[in-house]
């Protein structure tokens, strides 16, 4: 990026910032990125990171989705082109047998979590631009934060090879990503499951240092002038998420340690035999899985905030209730966690509670979706890439949010628990949502971050297949489920065909869109236009849009100074 | 800034204090969620109770007994299907195990209502579960239980639709210092395992 930084704009601004020289210390190669301390550098790492894993986690998809094209076993069966593939023993490839298709859908959904959202939103656009939407010269712990990127590598590796060893019931770990004991302790006794939880182990403790860093760094290396009130809604959502991180992970990694040491060191923590009880891994896990969720979305609402007013040219609307939403959505994350078990049996008062506690997150929820359309209302709207994306999550995310009010009711939930309903529900607000953000952001601070402009017809071009693609596969999802067809479930009979066929001609647009991405990236490496500093004119107002495009290795020698005015 | 501001190791000592604690909760819940079931009979868990209320209503209610072994090569079953008693009143039943194997095995019995609602209603008096019980090849051993249905029970939103309480016993191999080898747990019952239960995990 270093070599076509050389461009007009960036001397002009070069020259305006105090004269960052050319590289600015950039060191070589593999000292720059191997031992990176640079936040710039290492929110780069991550992207390029989450980008090859959400290849790997939209393969496997597709695995499920070709699987489920038609009725019967026709692809994790002996003798299918994947059982071919598969005796190959490469990394990631599950076996094709029943056993392999749970695989892949249990790898699917922890790769796009741990190892696709999660680095794109919070390692990869946090890195990026929290520091300079603050005016800080870096993250406060430079090192630390190279060390989270490459734990999130290992534990990668652990993942991978999960895949690759014995569970038990055949390769790998094929148990669902909630990780349920008995199936993941004496359901899956081989050492996939094993690596899995030390995989987790490792993100979880990548994740943890890189929430430290962002807590200190936020609270402690704000530009002067900026205040808590004055801080873009961007950092606000990484702010929450990285609470969310901190108070809900250790969960996960106490529940998960529990495991471990039920299937190697003789414990009944989740074994009924010794006294032990199944159903409280299930608390464990859904009070780390429901702000987990959040911590999925929770940046995509930031960067949502950034473009619709960048693009509105307009200041967004109500940024105190945007901010405090956020807040209050992390807060009640922490207080829903037991509708994702309606069906345990808990006393009626108890389900009461949990369905009054889930549908108020509908009220801040709807605070941001209203406080979008009114950012939105009477401005100067340009539909340029960015733009769409956010849109598209806008309207995919309130899609989602409605089956999530309706998933709420307890009564509905015993129906729908553990179908295809749930199934549409989650991806429309993860999968589409979450997605949607993240191409939105990668979008929007394209030229900022690659030093390159991307082609505005390919980028919509990327927009519309996508989104036609992800709605044809999720949509029919709804009717699937509220017709009966339970979640991972490799077979189903004839009466599902259509909506199912019908899904997964719609994850083939969607990989057509994939493809397209791919060759944005290609077009805008190969044709290297030269990127402004600022490509979207008045509406783009955060600090990062002040610094030449790819910024200098070092910004901020000289902090800048936020004035009321300015926000 | 309203707050004083704090140094950024002091800070990060701070989070990482945070995450100790927070782990520390997930193993606290551990005992808590136990003696928060026990106390309250949430999730099935049944309460051990001292005294019997005696029988305050014209109500009936409807035991059913259910009887399961895991991994040992027993075979129990209770000497009863069922018994129907007024709330509050104290009943007794039996239940029998044999021994059909050839060494003397130990097993461990654990316990559960069903519906779970109804677990803060069922109280015992006398009972074998969480006591290790050794039965000698071919003995049959005979298990009294005491228990009354709380008058409660009748007035229960949850509970008072009736349909009866089902209390569920089963007979998992006592833990021992080291696990249960393969030879041991080999046995006819646990041959075919529901879950695929592992000889690692001594099922």
């Amino acid at each position: 990026m270093a070599e076509i930084a050389d461009t007009h704009g960036r001397v002009a601004h070069a020259e305006a910032h105090g004269g960052y020289g050319d590289h600015s210390g950039a060191p070589g190669f593999f000292t720059r990125w191997f031992l990176s301390t640079n936040h710039k550098d290492i929110g780069t790492l991550y992207i390029i990171f989450a980008i090859q894993a959400g290849i790997i986690g939209a393969l496997l998809s597709g695995l499920i989705r070709l699987e489920l094209m038609d009725p019967g076993v026709q692809i994790f069966v002996h003798g299918s082109w994947l059982d071919q593939i598969s005796h190959l023993g490469l990394p990631g490839v599950p076996e094709a047998s029943k056993h392999g298709y749970y695989v892949a859908v249990t790898a699917h959904a922890l790769i796009m979590i741990f190892f696709m959202v999660m680095p794109a939103m919070i390692g990869g656009f946090g890195n990026w631009f929290v520091p300079l939407m603050i005016g800080a010269p870096d993250m406060a712990f430079p090192r630390m934060n190279n060390v989270s990127f490459w734990l999130l590598v290992a534990s990668w590796i652990m993942l991978l090879v999960s895949t690759m060893v014995d569970g038990g019931p055949g390769r790998g770990f094929g148990g669902g990503w909630t990780l349920y004991p008995p199936l993941s302790t004496i359901g899956h006794i081989g050492p996939a499951m094993d690596c899995a939880i030390l995989s987790i182990h490792l993100a979880g403790a990548s994740s943890i240092l890189g929430a430290i860093n962002f807590i200190t760094t936020i609270f402690n290396m704000r530009a002067p002038g900026m205040t808590l009130h004055r801080m873009p809604l961007f950092v606000w959502s990484i702010l929450v998420t990285v609470f969310l991180l901190l108070l809900s992970l250790p969960v996960l990694a106490g529940a998960i340690t529990m495991l471990l040491t039920d299937r190697n060191f003789g414990t009944h923590f989740f074994d009924a035999a010794g006294g032990g009880d199944p159903t409280m891994f299930q608390h464990l896990f859904w009070f780390f899985g429901h702000p987990e969720v959040y911590i999925l979305i929770i940046p995509g609402f930031g960067m949502i905030s950034h473009i619709v007013s960048t693009f509105s040219r307009k200041p967004v609307f109500g940024y105190l209730a945007m901010a405090y939403a956020m807040v209050a959505i992390g807060f009640l994350g922490f207080i829903v966690w037991a509708h994702h078990m309606f069906t345990v049996g808990m006393p009626l008062n108890l389900q009461a509670y949990f369905v009054a506690a889930t549908m108020v997150i509908a009220v801040p929820t709807g605070v941001k979706v209203f406080s979008w359309i009114a950012t939105m209302w009477g401005g100067s709207i340009e539909f340029k890439t960015p733009m769409l994306w956010a849109i598209g999550f806008i309207f995919l995310f309130t899609v989602g949010g409605v089956t999530g009010v309706v998933l709420a009711n307890a009564g509905i939930d015993y129906a729908l628990h553990d179908s295809y309903y749930v199934v549409a529900h989650f991806h429309y607000v993860l999968s589409l949502g979450a997605v949607f953000a993240i191409f939105a952001g990668f979008y929007y601070w394209f030229e900022k971050m690659w030093g390159v402009r991307y082609n505005e017809a390919l980028g919509a071009a990327h927009f519309w297949i996508t989104f036609i693609g992800v709605n044809i596969v999720f949509f029919p999802q709804h009717f699937l489920g509220l017709q009966g067809m339970p979640r991972r479930s490799i077979d189903y009979p004839q009466a599902f065909y259509f909506w199912n066929h019908l899904s997964s001609i719609g994850y083939e647009i969607t990989f057509v869109g994939l493809m397209t991405f791919l060759v944005v990236l290609v077009e805008a490496a190969v044709r290297r236009r030269a990127a402004r500093a600022n490509p979207w004119g008045e509406g783009a107002t955060t600090l990062e849009w002040t610094l030449p495009s790819p910024p200098p290795f070092h910004q901020f020698n000289e902090l800048p100074v936020i004035h009321a005015e300015s926000h | 800034m309203a707050l004083r501001p704090l140094s950024n190791s002091r800070l990060a000592t701070i989070c990482g204090a945070v995450f100790v604690a927070m782990v520390g909760m997930a193993f606290a819940s551990v005992p808590l969620y136990r003696a928060f079931c026990q106390a309250t009979g949430f999730n099935g868990a049944v309460k051990r109770a001292a005294s019997v209320p005696g029988p305050v209503s014209a109500r009936m209610v409807t035991v059913r007994f259910d009887t399961n072994v895991r991994g040992l090569d027993w075979r129990f079953a209770p000497e009863q299907a069922s018994q129907t008693s007024h709330p509050g009143e104290s009943k007794l039943a039996f239940f029998r195990a044999t021994n059909l194997g050839d060494r003397p095995l130990t097993g461990r019995a654990v316990y559960n209502v069903a519906p779970q609602t109804a677990g803060p209603y069922f109280s015992k008096l006398e009972c074998f579960c969480f006591k290790n019980q050794t039965i000698a090849p071919g003995q049959t051993v005979e298990f009294p239980v005491v228990y009354f249905v709380d008058p409660r029970y009748g007035t229960d939103a949850d509970t008072r639709g009736g349909g009866g309480i089902t209390l569920s016993y089963t007979f998992y191999p006592a833990v021992t210092g080291q696990r249960i080898t393969s030879s041991e747990s080999s046995t006819s019952s646990s041959r075919v395992s529901p879950l695929g239960g592992s000889r690692r995990a001594g099922l």
